[in-house]
């Protein structure tokens, strides 16, 4: 593998696991602090896809503008929905919420099914992100990746400010080391945990925006990536957003290196890589033993 | 012991009989459906030995129904029918050595954790027919001819006539709802249910519980393969859907649905599951709500699970001690 190609590969590898990220830092959150196990947290990234496919005509060259109202939509959506239906999970066991999120993931595509069809669906970039850049003599790279990987960064950090410097944020970080003791301390838990799910559903719809133009739009592609992001999840430890990032990243080279290296057998990396993490470490990398 | 007790103790028995005797009254479509609901009866009974008897949720069970499947077609050879009782061991073996790997990797897990390593082990072996040329790839395979059960040149049993398939689905039936009866009463089985009470108070009374539980790992795998032999032998086709998450899912799903702690929950689970999917996605029942079936299979799950907490099995429960 030549120097080009293989810094194309981790270019690569980085986008994939910045988004990832994405979706796996809300998860973990919901699971960390609510204690729910959400497996219709990949239709949260679908809908951001389906979303920025319904968005894009209607905002044409304003792409950052759309990613700004998609999310406030999905939080919107994100906040309803935690007050019609998970606020009522949390004092079910844990079978009972795989049960009830598994039915709900059975509801959001037949919604998607009756609202916008079954077909495969294509988001065009906006024409300032859509060249390529040359890398070396042969190889190029999409502007549009580059713009992912950025857009994901500058979330990750907010998401750190927001976590680390914040009111909220300590809250959040309180919430996920133990649940019991924030609410023994008098926080208000009911709000805490409806801002924690609206901003998961965000997160996830962003990744589905951002992935919606390098991807296809398509049905069921949220369970595809509920699958690896409870991976990322497990292997960074629940309920830890650095665990997640490292875990995210790993994800992502592993995923990426072994479609050049494995073609046939890539599909099993992540996991092999997740046996292995356990093996060594069954709380995660950066979980609490 | 009143009428009700009696009559409750037989309750089995008298379901095996008349399962027996329905191909008697039963048009081919129903009698296929009645097999389909036996054989996920099958698998949902091996998943409730781990689930409902030791206290093992796993969110990776389809993994050993699939293997269990793959087995079946894979060791058929390509023009003649396979003996039933080899290729039906080799189907078990199989997915009791997947299960035997699995299980001393993932059992050091516990809780959430132990849903999402035996979901992760799942994938693996999923990927592993879908991605490559051994199973066939995303189209799966086809099983050409089904296997017989013969004594010398006299056939015994023909899979490939329908109503004997169907006796070997009842067969498969009763032999594991049995199996796992004796093994409830057994002291291996009052083990497992200590385990799932409290497995440290277990370990303190001497008992090697992560043996017993990778023994209980074991056999679910092996049944759970049986009932992915009687699944490729009555479709004569396998995929890597059977191996997929949704499929975990969906007989987690039953279990529950039915009741967690009773072997008869299972059942009613599946029957319940199986009638609930086919009335819901049949046009005469529902109207044009059938092409959603999804959707209204989704919010009755949602509606059952907020109901009963206790399943199905919850309903006969207050009625019969009354």
């Amino acid at each position: 593998m030549d120097l080009p190609t293989f810094a194309v590969q981790c270019l690569n590898a980085v986008q994939y696991g910045l988004l990832l990220f994405l979706v796996a830092s809300g998860l973990t959150l919901i699971f960390g602090i609510m204690g729910v196990i959400n497996l219709a947290h990949g239709s949260f990234y679908m809908l951001g896809a389906y979303l920025a496919f319904t968005l894009a005509p209607a905002f044409g060259q304003n792409f950052i503008l759309m990613l700004v109202v998609g999310t406030l939509l999905a939080a919107l959506f994100g906040y309803l929905l935690e007050w019609a239906f998970f606020s009522y999970l949390y004092q079910r066991d844990h079978l009972q919420q795989v049960l009830m999120t598994w039915a709900l993931i059975l509801v959001f595509e037949e919604l998607r099914s009756m609202l916008v069809g079954n077909d495969v669906h294509g988001v065009q970039a906006p024409d300032w992100l859509s060249g390529s850049i040359q890398l070396g003599s042969l190889m190029s790279y999409p502007v549009y990746r580059l713009f992912a990987s950025a857009a994901c960064i500058v979330i990750g950090l907010a998401l750190w400010a927001v976590v680390n410097r914040t009111r909220l944020g300590m809250m959040i970080r309180a919430g996920a080391s133990n649940r019991d003791m924030v609410r023994g301390l008098g926080i208000h838990i009911t709000a805490l945990y409806r801002i924690v799910f609206a901003g998961g559903v965000a997160l996830a719809a962003l990744a589905g925006m951002i992935a919606a133009p390098m991807s296809s739009v398509y049905p069921g592609m949220g369970g595809h990536v509920l699958i690896i992001c409870f991976v990322v999840v497990v292997i960074g430890g629940i309920g830890s957003i650095s665990g997640a990032l490292i875990a995210a990243l790993l994800v992502g080279f592993v995923d990426t290196f072994g479609k050049v290296f494995f073609a046939e057998l890539s599909g099993i990396g992540v996991y092999l890589l997740m046996a292995v993490v356990l093996v060594w470490r069954p709380q995660g990398l950066k979980g609490a033993a | 012991m009143s009428a009700a007790q009696r009559i409750n103790r037989w309750l089995p028995l008298l379901a095996a009989l008349a399962l027996a005797a329905l191909p008697a009254v039963l048009s081919p479509y129903l009698q296929e459906l009645v097999l389909r609901i036996m054989t996920l009866a099958v698998f949902a009974l091996s998943l409730e030995l781990l689930v409902g008897t030791t206290g093992l949720v796993s969110l990776g069970h389809a993994a050993f129904y699939g293997i269990g499947a793959y087995a079946t077609v894979l060791l058929s050879p390509a023009d003649a029918p396979a003996p039933l009782l080899p290729l039906l061991a080799g189907a078990m073996g199989a997915a009791a050595l997947y299960a035997l790997a699995v299980g001393l990797l993932s059992l050091r897990t516990q809780g959430v954790y132990f849903i999402m390593v035996t979901l992760a082990f799942a994938q693996m072996a999923y990927f592993v027919f879908h991605d490559t040329k051994l199973g066939g790839g995303t189209d799966g395979i086809y099983l050409n001819v089904r296997p017989v059960l013969a004594l010398g040149s006299a056939v015994l049993l023909d899979t490939d006539n329908k109503l004997q398939r169907y006796a070997l689905g009842w067969a498969a039936l009763v032999a594991t709802y049995g199996v796992l009866a004796l093994l409830q009463r057994s002291r291996f089985g009052h083990a497992l249910a200590g385990i799932r009470e409290n497995e440290q108070r277990m370990r303190a009374a001497g008992f090697a519980t992560l043996a017993y539980k990778l023994a209980a790992f074991v056999i679910a795998g092996a049944l759970a393969g049986l009932a992915g032999f009687l699944t490729a032998t009555k479709d004569g086709f396998v995929n890597p859907e059977m191996l997929s998450w949704h499929e975990s899912g969906a007989v987690l799903l039953v279990i529950i649905l039915g009741g967690l702690g009773h072997l008869r929950g299972a059942v009613i689970g599946a029957v319940s599951f199986v009638l609930l999917k086919e009335a819901l996605s049949t046009p005469a029942l529902v109207g044009p709500l059938a092409d959603r079936w999804q959707l209204t299979l989704g919010l009755t799950i949602i509606v059952a699970v907020a109901l009963l907490p206790k399943g199905l099995i919850g309903l006969f429960k207050r009625g019969g001690q009354a």
